[in-house]
């Protein structure tokens, strides 16, 4: 089974990197965009079958190492 | 002074940090590797030094948090212990819950490694006993990762319970933009746990220990911690 956890900065976390990849896509010419904001994505396979169970120990995972709570948020998607 | 220090991988400062406990406290530190899971006995203190556990993949100190020898760690805070992080040290407790907060990428992107000023803010802890209150020390940093960041709830929670022991800050003591060099909020560069006895820094004080090198500032930590606890042993 695949799934996928996003784990994406909190709203007012200043986001350094975010700012200097949005400088860069403006020095690109790419005119639009209005801001950036980076974060990271773990493509994870399961051995269970079971989509709940997947899902909880995905959480586990995310709460116990994947995200650093205090300045991110992150969301579980058991693929199939 | 019964000092662990821990290593990791990819951590590259615990000789200086070994070097420096053996200096001021005539004592070998015992070298304690992260795959242990107990430290040794009568250790007092614990101190994780610097470096680039795991190459900081994840975030920094995200890994070698969650190692085995940390939960030794954990438990000798439980009972009171003393334990320094310094550099990747600081990062590690910030991820393993044992101090609060985050060490976020520098405000201007940059690997900052050079002196910096910093403020005493309190002399009355087993960290800082070595120093006067509002004594000036300089000492180099060398990170990437420093710029500290807390919600606002836990910000004022270390500043109201006088946490903060050093500050970024201009060589007279002034705190100042100029002077923050990670960004760090309130110009924070070590905090200490509620229970006054978990301490963790981004500057590197055992790096500043010989006059044959160069200044001597750093020194005045170790020699609180050792008068400190030589006297409770």
């Amino acid at each position: 089974m695949k799934a996928r956890v996003t784990v994406t900065l909190k709203s007012g976390i200043l986001d350094p990197q975010g700012k200097a990849i949005e400088g860069a896509l403006r020095s690109l010419g790419l005119a639009g965009v209005s801001s950036v904001r980076q974060g990271k994505v773990f493509d994870i396979e399961i051995d269970d079958g079971d989509r709940a169970k997947a899902e909880a120990l995905l959480k586990q995972a995310a709460d116990k190492l994947l995200a650093n709570t205090v300045i991110e948020n992150y969301k579980v998607d058991v693929l199939g | 002074m019964k000092a662990a220090v821990l290593v990791f991988p990819g951590i590259n400062r615990e000789r200086d940090m070994a070097r420096t406990l053996r200096l001021i406290s005539g004592r070998e530190p015992a070298s304690v590797w992260h795959a242990d899971t107990e430290l040794p006995a009568g250790t007092d203190l614990v101190v994780i030094p610097g470096g680039f556990s795991y190459g900081d993949y994840l975030r920094c100190g995200a890994i070698a948090a969650r190692s085995p020898i940390m939960n030794a760690v954990r438990a000798h805070a439980a009972s009171g212990g003393l334990v320094l992080g310094v550099c990747n040290g600081f990062q590690i407790l910030c991820e393993a819950g044992l101090l609060p907060g985050v060490l976020m990428r520098n405000g201007n992107l940059r690997f900052i490694c050079h002196d910096v000023y910093l403020r005493v803010e309190r002399s009355d802890t087993p960290f800082t006993r070595g120093y006067n209150a509002g004594q000036v020390v300089r000492v180099p940093v060398a990170h990437g990762e420093g710029n500290y960041i807390a919600d606002g709830e836990t910000i004022a929670r270390l500043e109201g319970e006088g946490r903060v022991l050093f500050r970024y800050s201009s060589p007279d003591g002034t705190i100042d933009p100029n002077w923050n060099h990670n960004g760090a909020i309130n110009a924070i560069a070590g905090i200490l746990n509620e229970r006054g006895n978990v301490f963790g820094m981004m500057p590197h004080p055992e790096n500043h220990v010989e006059a044959a090198i160069g200044p001597t500032d750093g020194r005045g930590l170790f020699a609180g911690l050792a008068e400190v606890l030589e006297r409770a042993a």
